[in-house]
């Protein structure tokens, strides 16, 4: 935690401490790169102050050797640190597929937490110590931006689209969680608190928050009373695409292209279903834009998930740019 | 030197100052000198309302949660404070005033090429300027300097379209002063001035120029977009229309990271006038310092991606933005290493000017390497968003633009009033600005460290006593701006007349009279010389 410094933040995880280790071994770096400049600015200052009897003769104004290197090897040195970096963040962009998925929807100027087994949060979030927790995030009106400086991550959340952050915290604690991305009049009270719990604590406190039914069965109850069954069980008079097994499966779309079967489609074909027609089906499902709020979604899509293979064929992918 | 032309007019042989008083011969007035004291006096108006802002916020921030802003109040003042800083004060600063009155007597010309486009381009700052005024007394603007979408288009409640006609306004100033620098220096170099021996101000502005004309025109498109959507609700940049909010970011950073080297190469090309003057010898590495504006200009357009990490956008785009963001910084310490082996086996004079360009040197350096940090994508996604990044842009942004302006002001002052001013309160402003500004800003890095968001004005408690320190190091800065403005104005009146060439400095706008007559030059120079090419032996001051 504080290691040599009295105002140093807590690392509550192993990639904070590897943040930190990195932040402190390239700030020797530049701290030795730089302290020639600023004894010599001050050496040279002294020396040739003008008056100064000192020895003026053969000035240089110019050295290709003391470019080159000056140009080169600093630049060289920073590259191992600059692959390390990549390395931890696009890390965080590749949960493990054994994560426990926590859907947050982020609204002015409050934070909405969704646990599988249907617990609801608003600005608070428990997880356990010691495990993988996967967020998927998305924001009911502007961007805001998911930040718990402990965990040494962030990542904007976005209205229309889904972004995710993995952490796996080690230490139990409660750490703060801020928006960092402004939004709006109170930006700064947009903040909560992530409660990382012992694993008897966790299950204790899963318990106590209770839940009609985990979130694919209130998923199951939506999917009846919007009418989606209507079309989309099997034995429907209508011709619609099975929801059987779809989740992570290539699907084809008219005009040949296909696409996989992941958040952002699944979410896109509810509220724009005209958009990517799947292969061999008519273009007749209506929009349900407007009729299903965030928090829905996250319903209908761990519905459509439960039915879908047990692992995804696909791990959830980049957001599209 | 002295030009002996017995042939020119009484007329000719007289000041610009002295060339009228009348309000008509400032208001329409074409010469490059005036237009830059006009541009000199606006800038410094903006500079005062912006400072203002910066007051506000950060007496608000004395205290976690007893505020005497409102939240929506507080917005607005930042909002305020970035909009009339960047594109009021910092994006004109140099070159608007010093690079307009350099530029021409840098390179032995009468003029710039187009000296009515030069009084347009003015007119046009102040009508932007006039608008950006409108928008502070309707009400201000809740959106951040940044417009983000879709909050800007849907959801602020602030005079958002007013405040983007203003920005898009000014965008015109600068798109035609940099059309005007281009063909100055292509078209109306003296005999003799070739590319190789031109002063690195001039090689820096270039190298602004066409950033000024390449990415401005960008930024007026998105702003006319942005405006679109908010009007007219035009599915661009919000979701809910079918729009992309990323696309707003990428369109307004392929404007806004390179117009920090509008901010930043001018105040580089001063601080190698300034090191090399008082150094009294050649710049160290003149080709590669030159050459280096013109690379930090190219790759400049290839990072705006660095703004973006944490935003969604591909990661792998992510890693291409930081390898170049990491490239960008090598030109940037090239200059700094060539300013350091300049002053070897220097004659240096501690005067202001000296002083000025070694703040420069120092605040930029933390500036540039805490930009580094920033390249490296694990650290940027834990401070980015932060006062890390606030503390880092300061620095570059104040730091070393600001710090540049006010050595510029100190270095070519008596070339343009014709008076010295008091060197011993030049130094002490200079050393208040240093302490002051390091004092503010530095503890700033360690609240973004500590996870303090950018633009909170309810904060944790455990913050405050950080920002109580910054506050108090403003103060100490707030002092050190304000001085110059005393002593400059004082020695208008009072100070000793400067003589052509008070610094023995090397440059053809020290060989004219001070302040230089109407047409720059009693008779056109010859250039013979090389840059920097020193010993100047007369008028050689102390």
């Amino acid at each position: 935690m504080n290691r040599f410094l009295p105002f140093w933040p807590i690392a509550a995880s192993q990639h904070a401490q590897r943040v930190d280790d990195l932040i402190i071994s390239f700030s020797l770096l530049i701290f030795c790169l730089t302290a020639p400049v600023f004894v010599l600015i001050i050496l040279f200052a002294i020396r040739y102050r003008r008056g100064q009897p000192a020895d003026r003769t053969h000035r240089p104004s110019g050295n290709v050797l003391a470019e080159t290197s000056w140009t080169v090897i600093p630049f060289l040195l920073t590259l191992g640190f600059f692959a390390y970096a990549a390395f931890l963040y696009l890390d965080l962009g590749r949960a493990p597929a054994d994560s426990l998925v926590i859907d947050v929807v982020a609204k002015q100027w409050m934070w909405k937490f969704e646990h599988p087994g249907g617990q609801r949060e608003i600005d608070d979030l428990h997880v356990p110590v010691g495990q993988d927790v996967k967020l998927t995030m998305t924001s009911q009106d502007v961007i805001h931006s998911f930040f718990v400086p402990a965990l040494r991550i962030k990542q904007d959340v976005l209205p229309g689209r889904y972004t995710s952050l993995w952490f796996n915290a080690n230490r139990p604690g409660v750490y703060d969680l801020r928006c960092s991305q402004f939004c709006g009049m109170d930006h700064s009270l947009m903040v909560g608190k992530v409660f990382v719990l012992s694993q008897a604590d966790y299950a204790a406190w899963l318990r106590q928050a209770g839940a009609s039914g985990d979130l694919a069965a209130q998923g199951k109850d939506l999917f009846r009373d919007l009418g989606c069954s209507g079309c989309h069980d099997p034995g429907s008079t209508v011709h619609a695409p099975s929801l059987e097994g779809l989740y992570g499966r290539l699907v084809p779309l008219d005009g040949g292209r296909a696409v996989v079967a992941d958040d952002q489609y699944i979410r896109d074909s509810i509220l724009d279903p005209n958009r990517d027609i799947a292969a061999g089906y008519p273009a007749v499902m209506p929009t349900f834009a407007g009729r299903v709020s965030e928090e829905d979604l996250v319903r209908l899509m761990a519905y459509v998930k439960s039915r879908g293979p047990a692992t995804p064929a696909a791990p959830a992918p980049e957001p599209r740019p | 030197m002295t030009v002996a032309a017995p042939l020119l007019t009484p007329e000719e042989r007289v000041s610009y100052l002295a060339a009228g008083s009348t309000l008509r011969s400032w208001l329409l007035t074409t010469d490059h000198k005036r237009i830059a004291i006009l541009y000199l006096v606006s800038i410094t108006g903006f500079f005062f309302i912006g400072g203002m802002a910066a007051a506000m916020i950060r007496l608000d921030l004395l205290s976690p949660t007893h505020h005497f802003l409102t939240n929506e109040g507080y917005n607005r003042t930042f909002t305020l404070h970035g909009v009339v800083m960047v594109w009021f004060f910092l994006i004109p600063s140099i070159p608007a005033t010093f690079g307009n009155f350099l530029i021409p007597l840098m390179i032995g010309a009468k003029d710039l090429a187009f000296p009515r486009l030069n009084l347009l381009s003015w007119y046009i700052y102040v009508i932007g300027g006039g608008v950006t005024i409108y928008v502070l007394i309707a009400g201000g603007v809740d959106t951040g300097w940044t417009f983000y979408t879709p909050l800007s288009t849907m959801f602020a409640n602030g005079h958002v379209v007013a405040a983007a006609a203003a920005v898009f306004i000014v965008g015109f100033s600068s798109i035609l002063t940099g059309l005007n620098f281009i063909v100055t220096v292509h078209k109306l170099r003296a005999p003799g001035m070739t590319w190789g021996r031109l002063p690195i101000f001039v090689w820096s502005h270039y190298a602004t120029s066409l950033i000024l004309v390449l990415a401005t025109p960008v930024l007026a498109v998105t702003l006319v977009l942005m405006s679109a959507e908010r009007l007219f609700h035009l599915g661009i940049f919000d979701p809910a229309l079918g729009g992309d909010p990323l696309l707003f970011q990428h369109m307004f950073w392929f404007y806004s990271h390179p117009a920090v080297y509008i901010m930043i190469l001018p105040a580089m090309g001063v601080v190698s006038e300034l090191v090399a003057a008082s150094a009294h010898k050649r710049l160290f590495g003149y080709w590669f310092v030159a050459s280096a504006s013109l690379a930090i200009a190219a790759v400049g357009f290839l990072v705006w991606g660095h703004h973006m990490f944490v935003s969604g956008q591909s990661r792998y785009a992510s890693v291409i933005f930081s390898f170049l963001s990491l490239l960008v910084a090598v030109p940037s310490a090239v200059k700094v290493y060539n300013w350091t082996a300049t002053l070897y086996k220097g004659d240096i004079s501690l005067d202001p000017p000296f002083l000025f360009a070694m703040a420069f040197i120092g605040l930029f350096t933390i500036g540039g390497l805490t930009g580094l940090m920033l390249a490296l994508l694990a650290v940027d996604v834990h401070v980015h968003d932060t006062y890390f990044v606030i503390a880092h842009f300061h620095y570059i942004m104040v730091g070393g633009a600001v710090t540049g302006f006010f050595g510029a002001m100190h270095f070519w002052w008596p070339k343009i009033t014709g008076r010295l001013y008091s060197l011993v309160w030049g130094r002490i402003a200079a050393g208040l600005i240093f302490a002051g500004f390091n004092f503010t800003f530095f503890p700033q890095f360690i609240l973004g460290y500590l996870g303090m968001p950018r633009r909170y004005h309810v904060y944790p408690p455990e913050f405050q006593v950080w920002h109580v320190l910054s506050s108090a190091g403003a103060s100490i800065l707030a002092v050190g701006y304000i001085l110059p403005f005393v002593y400059l104005v004082h020695s208008l009146r009072h100070g000793r007349p400067a003589g052509p060439n008070p610094w023995g400095a090397a440059g053809l706008e020290w060989t004219t009279a001070s302040p230089p007559p109407k047409k720059n030059f009693l008779e056109t120079p010859v250039v013979t010389q090389e840059a920097y090419a020193y010993p100047v032996l007369e008028g050689r001051r102390g």
